[in-house]
């Protein structure tokens, strides 16, 4: 997912059937199986999370046990509070937060704003704006890191929350989804509120933002999500324990070059802890995920 | 009201505050800050913590401020980055094979010259010569050697008993690690003979020297830029020759590279390991079954028993600081050369003292006696080097490395012979120091 | 179509700021100096810094290394994609045979796309370890082949391929459930009435119309593949062992950022610069059919 993990999906897709929800069929054999295969799906795909759940909950004696253990024991708490003491979780979750918020806020409203200029205004320059804008679709952080560092350190930003985060705010995927929603509000609607007499920033204000919540909230899980994850950004500007986030910070618990025995009950343990916020996200903010960006014609 | 209270109330204040300030202790002048950018992690980062905490309660003007910035290169690249922002610590901790790379640079002020323009007195004789020998330039130290460690044997006692092997005698030979290896697996001691940390450095970087074998040419790269590899001559083949073989029989068991395969050792897969003596602290708190230490292996003649090279970092003085700085800086290296300082870090951490005046006074103290152990490392550092054993001068080490050891990987993995796999690697290897040459063209 | 808009002179300009500075400053600048920097040789400390035109370049396209890497990411993308659309195309396949709980089973595969990379790869990692793994030793029952993805390439590729396709395929089947709930059941009725089982409709009716979502999620998945893949590798593999997994991003990083040779690092990254632009601009091309202004 080039920017920003959003790709804009095809104009074309689709509106999703009422009748989805409330389907009722008789039962039948096919039903069953299908039922089968899909619970047998749906328990390969959570089974790395199952276990790493339940090494999370073992001592490391039973980690290492042949054969392995494959029910969760009862050394949980004790595992949960050491990861979280020795990875210091605490900053490094906060930090994510910040990044992943921040990023996904600010993404969201420069995008917004551009995108309202773009379609709302005739201005000079306007198509080189798009244009610029539409280039960096083509200039993911990883082609640009060396000199990307190198702006970040004459900004004296190495190793803090603006570096982290404003590099990663131009989102030109961000800006075209608004800009495919704007295209399809109705002339009638601005020219009825410039009857108003309302000017630009209230028209975005009272009617494009409130209809835009959908696009808005999709977004924002999509961005949450890629600002949490984020790593090789974080890896190469930050260096002090202070600035460092979550999925970086794991590192350092990573049984590697270990002299001792290796803990993978606290690497699981922590690893829970931090995937736990963007998988809540996406969770219940599933329908928006879908209805958003899934669905986008409606 | 109001505006009485609002005109007595700032008078007040700096009433109170003249009156605190009387009562107070004169407030210490702001001591100079210096910085220093380490890559110990963990529990050695709080023992580094601990000795800058000795340094700045000894004196009142200078507070060494240390900063963990990752691993060692990303400890370099960010000194690199703050120094091009005219920004740098003013110490930075950088490892042994960078050796090269930092005095290319033209961006250090070397240790001797600090201390003689400061005029501190520092006995430089008193360093044991392996380590001199790796980090001077004509006879002078350019850097100040802080966590130096040589790569030795561990060997599971319980193991070798099982085995009906004295546990009191660590194969000295090679042959003798296939051969104890071999009775080991035999007798359920373990699963596989012995396994390698650190491949490159430890049966690559260290053997070379071990055996008085030269590693690169030009005598490993101390007389010029324009070296090249040797690992693929008769004894690299013969040496990872037999790994090679080892690892088909079982006998050796490849576990990556760094220290990833520690484990192997520690929970009991493998009798012995050849790692850094740098872990003996953390092993002395997680092992549990009996163990100790013993020196590299070697093959015998005709091969001489040589050296090993110091491995670990050292300690490098950026320029671009204020000229007073430097004082500070000259102290606190002072401060940790000093036996004292020595003996504690060296006990503390695992680490080799490296001044003679600091292993005679913890010999003094049967220090080595009651840690034996910590007497292996550093009696594979002693006597006088040959032009074989001073250390490595070779650019970009780190990336030379990371030609060589997937090409051991290879090797191992049975994809190619021993000869085309270090052919492989000295190719690479030799791509890069030309490389580093052109780079650096004085 | 022409659009209302509304007249300001200057407001356009300060709404389109934001962006543009941070486009400027944090996106052109660098890829200029990235442009710039793959003409010189430059010095770990960047005191001294030579012209030498298309040498990197010219070293990159001869280096066994270098191909190994591209080779390595095209696998790795390849992989990744295949298994990624093709499981979510089953899946989805599945639950749309007229089951109830459709919402609930695309909950219960959609959560993985929320997990880092890199801690996906470190689940895997563990699953796959040789000596602690669950993987390594069920498999021991059926093979005594080794599995050691520290020394086996093809394991440790096959490692992060699994873990990458996991955290992508809730995703894909998000995608795909929208897609085929969209087909007309009519045109399904019509086709079974005609006697055409369940394989053949969907070979003949329903793949075809599910052509531009399959299509959108190939160019995704590959696209994250190439790119969005770094932290797996750096975090499990590191490109090992034997270079096995060092993709192109990965090796970009070790050698700018490790191996401090800034020239080869931004030679490496125009070529990945070229790179996406190509699947980019495919994507705009076929997926998004009008780009106008």
């Amino acid at each position: 997912m080039s920017g920003d993990g959003v790709l804009a999906a095809p104009a074309r897709t689709v509106a999703v059937p009422a009748a989805l929800e409330t389907r009722r069929t008789p039962f039948s054999w096919t039903g069953l199986v299908v039922h089968l295969l899909l619970l047998a799906c749906v328990a390969l795909i959570a089974f790395p999370l199952y276990y790493a759940f339940i090494i999370s909950t073992q001592t490391v004696d039973q980690v290492i046990a042949r054969p392995p253990v494959l029910r969760p024991a009862g050394h949980a708490v004790q595992n949960y509070v050491d990861a979280w003491t020795r990875a210091h979780m605490g900053r490094l979750l906060w930090n994510s937060a910040i990044v992943a918020i921040v990023s996904a806020v600010g993404k969201i409203v420069i995008s917004m704003l551009s995108a309202f200029a773009i379609v709302y205004f005739n201005f000079r320059g306007r198509a080189l704006c798009f244009w610029l804008i539409f280039v960096t679709l083509m200039l993911p952080v990883e082609v640009r890191i060396m000199s990307t560092y190198e702006v970040i350190g004459n900004l004296g930003w190495l190793d803090s929350y603006a570096g982290l985060t404003v590099p990663l705010m131009a989102s030109a995927t961000a800006t075209f989804l608004f800009r495919q929603f704007y295209l399809t509000i109705p002339n009638e609607m601005v020219e009825a509120a410039q009857l108003d007499g309302a000017g630009p920033m209230r028209f975005l204000w009272s009617f494009l933002m409130p209809l835009s919540w959908a696009n808005i909230a999709a977004l924002f899980v999509v961005l949450f999500i890629f600002g949490w994850n984020q790593y090789l950004w974080p890896l190469m500007i930050t260096n002090t324990e202070a600035m460092r986030v979550v999925v970086i910070g794991l590192q350092d618990l990573i049984p590697r070059t270990g002299t001792h025995i290796p803990e993978w009950n606290i690497m699981m343990a922590a690893a829970m802890i931090a995937l736990l916020p963007p998988v809540a996200v996406i969770l219940f903010m599933q329908r928006w995920f879908v209805k958003g960006l899934v669905e986008t014609e409606k | 009201m109001r505006r009485t209270v609002n005109v007595f109330a700032p008078a007040l204040a700096a009433l109170a505050l003249l009156a605190a300030s009387l009562s107070a202790p004169a407030p210490a002048l702001a001591k100079t800050e210096i910085h220093f950018w380490h890559a110990m992690g963990g529990q050695l980062g709080e023992t580094v913590s601990e000795l800058v905490r000795q340094f700045n309660q000894s004196q009142g003007e200078y507070e060494v401020k240390a900063l963990n910035k990752g691993t060692y290169p990303e400890v370099l690249t960010a000194a690199i980055a703050a120094y091009r922002q005219k920004n740098p610590p003013h110490i930075v901790q950088f490892f042994d094979v960078g050796t090269q790379t930092m005095l290319s640079s033209g961006a250090i002020y070397p240790v001797f010259q600090l201390m003689k323009e400061h005029e501190i007195a520092v006995n430089w004789g008193d360093f044991i010569k392996p380590v001199t020998g790796y980090y001077s330039k004509d006879g002078n130290l350019y850097s100040m050697p802080f966590n130096s460690s040589s790569p030795i044997l561990y060997y599971n006692k319980d193991a070798f008993k099982k085995a009906g092997l004295d546990p009191s005698k660590p194969p000295a030979t090679w042959k003798q690690v296939g051969e104890f290896s071999k009775k080991i697996i035999a007798a359920g001691g373990a699963k596989c003979g012995f396994t390698t940390s650190w491949p490159s450095w430890t049966m690559l970087e260290n053997t070379f020297p071990w055996h008085d074998q030269p590693f690169a040419t030009n005598e490993n790269g101390y007389k010029g830029l324009d070296t090249k590899l040797l690992i693929n001559g008769e004894f690299g083949v013969k040496h990872i020759g037999q790994l090679a073989a080892w690892q088909k029989e079982g006998v050796y068991s490849y576990g990556g590279r760094m220290g990833q395969p520690d484990p192997k050792f520690i929970n009991g897969d493998c009798a012995m390991l050849v790692q850094s003596s740098a872990v003996i602290g953390g092993f002395k708190k997680s092992i549990k079954f009996d163990w100790s230490t013993g020196q590299l292996p070697h093959w015998g003649a005709p091969y001489k028993k040589q050296n090993a090279v110091v491995g670990g970092g050292t300690l490098w003085v950026m320029k671009g600081q204020k000229a007073a700085d430097y004082k500070g800086v000259a102290q606190f290296l002072k401060f940790i050369s000093d036996p004292h300082q020595q003996m504690w870090w060296s006990v503390t951490t695992g680490y080799v003292p490296i001044t003679q005046t600091a292993i005679k006074n913890l010999e003094a103290g049967y220090h080595f006696k009651k840690n034996p152990e910590q007497w292996t490392a550093l009696s594979q550092l002693s006597g006088t080097p040959t032009a074989n054993s001073r250390g490595h001068r070779l650019g970009n080490m780190a990336q030379i490395r990371d030609a060589i050891e997937p090409e051991l990987e290879n090797i191992f993995a049975g994809k190619k012979t021993a000869k085309e796999g270090l052919d492989a690697a000295v190719a690479k290897g030799n791509d890069i120091l030309k490389e580093f040459a052109a780079a650096n063209k004085p | 179509m022409k659009r209302s808009v509304f007249k300001n002179r200057g407001l356009p300009y300060l709404l389109v700021l934001p962006q543009v500075v941070v486009t400027l400053v944090f996106f052109f600048w660098p890829a200029f100096e990235s442009l710039r920097l793959s003409f010189f040789r430059s010095s770990a400390f960047g005191d001294k810094v030579v012209f030498i035109g298309l040498e990197n370049f010219q070293k990159l396209l001869v280096s066994s290394d270098y191909y190994q890497s591209v080779v390595n990411s095209f696998i790795f993308a390849f992989g990744v994609t295949a298994l990624g659309v093709g499981a979510g195309l089953f899946v989805a396949a599945l639950a749309t045979q007229r089951v109830r709980g459709l919402v609930a089973y695309r909950t219960a595969v959609l959560w993985p796309y929320g997990i880092a990379p890199p801690i996906a790869g470190i689940i895997f990692l563990f699953i796959f370890h040789p000596s602690y793994g669950v993987l390594p030793y069920w498999l021991s029952f059926v093979t005594a082949y080794e599995f050691n993805w520290l020394l086996q390439g093809w394991v440790a590729m096959a490692l992060v391929i699994i873990a990458t396709a996991w955290t992508l395929v809730g995703y894909n089947i998000a995608f795909f459930l929208a897609g085929l709930l969209a087909i007309p059941t009519s045109v399904i009725e019509a086709a079974s009435v005609d006697g055409a089982g369940a394989i053949r409709r969907f070979r003949l009716i329903v793949f075809p119309l599910l052509a531009p979502i399959t299509f959108y999620l190939v160019v995704v998945n590959l696209i994250f593949s190439f790119f969005g893949s770094f932290g797996m590798i750096h975090a499990v593999t590191q490109g090992g062992p034997g270079g096995a997994t060092e993709i192109m991003v990965f090796k970009l990083y070790k050698d700018g950022f490790i191996g401090l040779n800034l020239g080869s690092s931004a030679a490496q990254s125009v070529i990945l610069m070229l790179v996406v632009i190509g699947l980019t601009a495919l994507q705009f091309r076929f997926v998004e059919k009008r780009i106008t202004y």
